[in-house]
C-alpha cells in the first residue's frame, strides 16, 4: 500500500451532508470494474449530464479543482453501504484525504485499508477549511505531525496512523499473531463448544 | 464485578489480543458470505496466496446479483453468471458450504442466517454487507465489513476493531394497530437522525421490543446502520430460544443445554450504565413513511411534507406542506433484508386479500429466502398476491439496490419495504418511500400513499 506522509494538494469543497456510498459509486460499478478504472464512475449521478458530458456545476469538474486530492466535506460523509468500492473509486480519481465532521463508520474503516486518510474535525474547523477550499489553492496535510496547513491539529488512532505512514497491511500484521488465534480457539472450544460444531 | 451491558459481555468474550489504544483483535465465530462481496474477497485471498482459515465457521448464500424473475436459476447478465460461477468454484475449493439457488437455505444472507440457526446469541457474526446488524436481533454481536476486512476474516477468522460506545434505545407504550416494527425504528431514526447512532453499539429495549416477534426484532436491528450504528442488539429471551431450537445449524442435545445456560448470562445487568439513552413512546406513533432521500426524512402517514431539504423535495417531486397521503405511486416493492420474512408477507397478504393492485401500479413481492417462499406458498399467500395482481418472485435482494437489474424507472415513485431511500438507490432518478409491508400493500391497492389504519 502506498505510504502516506505529507500531502500537498488542491482541496475541493464538498459541503453536502450525508453523502452516501450509493452517490459515491453506483452499485452496478461494484460488479467487477477494475479498481484503477473506478475513478471515472465516482459521483457519476451528479458529475455528468444526461448526455454523458461533464456537469459544469459539479465541483470536481471546475478547472481549479481538477486534480484535487483532498475533499472538505459535510457531516456524515460515506454513510450507507459497506461497499469498499466507494473508497476505491475515490482513490482511483486521486483522492488521498477526506476531511469532515463525521463519517459513515464502515466507510471510515475502509479508508485506512486503502491508504486514504479520513480526518474528523469539529464543525467550526471544517467550516473554516471549507471557506479556504472555496478560495482555491493547496492544503498541506502532515500525518507525521498531525497538522493541516501547519496550524490545525487533527487526531488519528495510533494504529491507523502507523498503517498509513508505513503502508502496512492489516492482514499481514494479524497473520503474525496466528499462535494467539490458535490458542484462543483452543480455549474457547472448551468454553463454548457449540460455536465450533455448527 | 460492576454491572455490564450485553454488548460489553459479548465483546470481552471474543478478545484474542489487545492491540492497544482501545483497539482489539476479536475472534469471528460466524462469517456469512454472498456472491457479490464474498466473491471479491475470495479472489483477493487467492491473489495473496492465502487460504480460508475456518470454512467450517462460515456459510454462503446467493442473494445480491441473482435474478428474482419467476423460475430464474442464475443472473440476468453474463457478468452476474460469471460472478456466481467463480463464487461457487472458490467456495468449493475452500470447503465452504454455499446454499445455492433452488436449495433450502438460499436467500438474503440476513434472512437465512437466523433461519438456519447459524446466527446465535452471544456469537460474533460478520458479513460483507452493512445490514449485518440484523443478526443482533438474536443477541449476536454482528456488523458489516468492507472487502479488505472480509479478506482479513477469511484469512485469520478475526477482525481488528475499535470498541464503540454503548447506547440504549427504549421503546415503551403499546403501538396502535397498523404500527409495526418498521415504524418503531423509522420513528427513532426520524428523531435522532442518521448520524444519531454513530460510534455506538445500540441495544434496543423496552416493552414494545419484548412484544415483537423475532422477525420484527430483525427489522428493528436491520435499520441500525440507518441510524449510523454498525451494531444493534436485542437481549435474547424465551422467544429467541424457541425460535432457534431445532434449526439446522443450531446446537442440539447436550450442547443446546450448555449453550442455553450461557445465553441466559448475556442480557445487560439491571443496573448497567449506557453511554447514551434514548426513549420512544410507541403509543403515539402513526405508521411511518419517508418523504426525502435519507431514512431520517420520515413522518407519520397522517402528516404533511416538511418545508426543508429543498434538493430532496425536488428530487422526490414533492411539494412542501402537502399531505403525504394521496401521493400517487407507480411501483411497490415488498421484500429486502428489512421486511421479507413470513410475518411480513402475511401482513401484506392480509391487506391484499380479495383486492386488486391499482391499474397504474406494478407491485412485486420478493420473499427473503427459498424457505420463506415455500412456507408462504404452503399457506396460500402467493395465491392471494397473484390474484390481487402482484408479481410473486424468487428470493433475493432484488429492487432494494437493483444490482441484479431489478430497477425502478427514472422519476417513477416506489413505496418500498427496504431500508434506503438514497438518490438513485433503486435506479437512476428513482423515487423511494420507505414503509412497512402493510403500508406498501395498501399503497399498491390504493395506487397512492395511504394510511393503513383506515384501509
Amino acid at each position: 500500500m502506498e505510504k502516506f506522509k505529507t500531502l500537498v494538494a488542491v482541496a475541493a469543497p464538498f459541503p453536502q451532508k450525508n453523502v452516501d456510498t450509493d452517490l459515491i459509486i453506483r452499485i452496478e460499478r461494484c460488479t467487477g470494474t477494475p479498481k484503477e478504472e473506478l475513478g471515472k464512475y465516482a459521483f457519476e449521478m451528479v458529475r455528468y449530464l444526461p448526455d454523458g458530458t461533464d456537469n459544469p456545476a459539479f465541483v470536481l469538474n471546475q478547472p481549479r479543482y481538477r486534480g484535487a486530492q483532498i475533499l472538505v466535506c459535510g457531516e456524515f460523509f460515506g454513510t450507507g453501504s459497506s461497499r469498499e468500492v466507494a473508497v476505491w473509486a475515490l482513490a482511483s480519481m486521486g483522492i488521498r484525504c477526506v476531511i469532515a465532521p463525521s463519517f459513515g463508520q464502515i466507510f471510515f474503516s475502509n479508508c485506512f485499508q486503502n491508504g486514504l486518510l479520513p480526518i474528523v474535525l469539529g464543525t467550526s474547523e471544517v467550516d473554516g477549511l471549507m471557506r479556504e477550499a472555496e478560495k482555491g489553492g493547496e492544503f498541506e496535510i502532515d500525518l507525521q505531525e498531525q497538522l493541516i496547513n501547519k496550524a490545525i491539529r487533527f487526531d488519528v488512532a495510533p494504529r491507523h496512523r502507523t498503517m498509513l505512514l508505513e503502508g502496512l497491511d492489516e492482514i499481514g500484521l494479524t497473520l503474525a499473531l496466528e499462535p494467539k488465534i490458535a490458542a484462543f480457539q483452543a480455549a474457547d472450544r472448551a468454553r463454548r463448544p457449540w460455536i465450533y460444531q455448527k | 464485578m460492576s454491572a455490564r451491558t450485553m454488548f460489553d459481555k459479548v465483546w470481552d468474550q471474543h478478545v484474542v489480543e489487545d492491540l492497544g489504544d482501545g483497539v482489539q483483535l476479536l475472534h469471528v465465530d460466524r462469517h456469512l458470505l454472498h456472491e457479490l462481496s464474498g466473491q471479491r474477497g475470495q479472489l483477493d485471498l487467492k491473489k495473496r496466496g492465502l487460504k480460508m482459515r475456518n470454512p467450517e465457521l462460515a456459510i454462503g448464500s446467493m442473494d445480491h446479483v441473482i435474478s428474482t424473475a419467476p423460475g430464474a436459476r442464475g443472473g440476468n447478465f453474463p457478468w452476474a453468471d460469471r460472478m456466481i460461477e467463480s463464487y461457487r468454484a472458490e467456495g468449493k475449493a475452500a470447503g465452504l458450504k454455499i446454499y445455492d439457488i433452488g436449495e433450502d437455505g438460499q436467500g438474503i444472507v440476513h434472512v437465512v442466517g437466523p433461519e438456519l440457526g447459524f446466527t446465535l446469541p452471544g456469537a460474533t457474526l460478520l458479513c460483507g454487507d452493512s445490514h449485518t446488524c440484523t443478526h443482533g436481533a438474536l443477541g449476536a454481536l454482528a456488523w458489516g465489513i468492507g472487502t479488505s476486512e472480509l479478506t482479513h476474516v477469511l484469512a485469520t477468522q478475526t477482525i481488528v476493531q475499535q470498541k464503540p460506545k454503548t447506547m440504549r434505545a427504549r421503546f415503551d407504550g403499546r403501538p396502535a394497530r397498523g404500527v409495526t416494527a418498521k415504524d418503531l425504528i423509522l420513528a427513532l431514526i426520524g428523531k435522532i437522525g442518521t448520524a444519531g447512532g454513530m460510534g455506538y453499539a445500540v441495544e434496543y429495549a423496552g416493552k414494545a421490543i419484548r412484544g415483537l416477534d423475532m422477525e420484527g426484532r430483525m427489522t428493528v436491528c436491520n435499520l441500525s446502520i440507518e441510524l449510523g450504528a454498525k451494531i444493534g442488539m436485542i437481549a435474547p429471551d424465551e422467544k429467541t430460544y424457541a425460535f432457534l431450537k431445532g434449526r439446522r445449524h443450531a446446537p442440539a442435545g447436550a450442547l443446546w443445554e450448555q449453550a442455553l445456560a450461557h445465553w441466559k448470562t448475556l442480557p445487560s445487568d439491571a443496573d448497567a450504565v449506557f453511554d447514551k439513552e434514548h426513549a420512544i413512546d410507541c403509543s403515539v406513533l402513526a405508521p411511518q413513511i419517508t418523504w426525502g432521500t435519507s431514512p431520517e426524512d420520515v413522518i407519520g402517514v397522517d402528516g404533511r411534507i416538511p418545508d426543508r431539504k429543498p434538493d430532496a423535495l425536488a428530487y422526490m417531486g414533492l411539494a412542501a406542506g402537502a399531505p403525504i397521503a394521496g401521493t400517487r405511486v407507480d411501483r411497490v416493492f415488498i421484500g429486502s433484508c428489512t421486511n421479507s420474512r413470513l410475518p411480513d408477507l402475511r401482513a401484506a397478504a392480509a391487506l391484499a386479500k380479495g383486492r386488486k393492485v391499482a391499474k397504474h401500479v406494478e407491485a412485486w413481492v420478493v420473499p427473503g429466502s427459498w424457505r420463506v417462499k415455500q412456507d408462504a406458498e404452503a399457506e396460500g399467500l402467493h395465491d392471494i398476491f397473484l390474484a390481487a395482481g402482484f408479481q410473486w418472485r424468487e428470493a433475493g435482494c432484488s429492487m432494494c439496490l437493483g444490482v441484479n437489474g431489478d430497477l425502478v424507472a427514472p422519476r417513477a415513485r416506489c413505496v418500498s419495504t427496504s431500508n434506503r431511500n438514497f438518490v438513485g438507490r433503486q435506479g437512476p432518478q428513482a423515487r423511494t418511500h420507505l414503509a412497512s409491508p402493510a403500508m406498501a400493500a395498501a399503497a399498491a391497492i390504493a395506487g397512492e400513499i395511504v394510511d393503513v389504519r383506515g384501509f
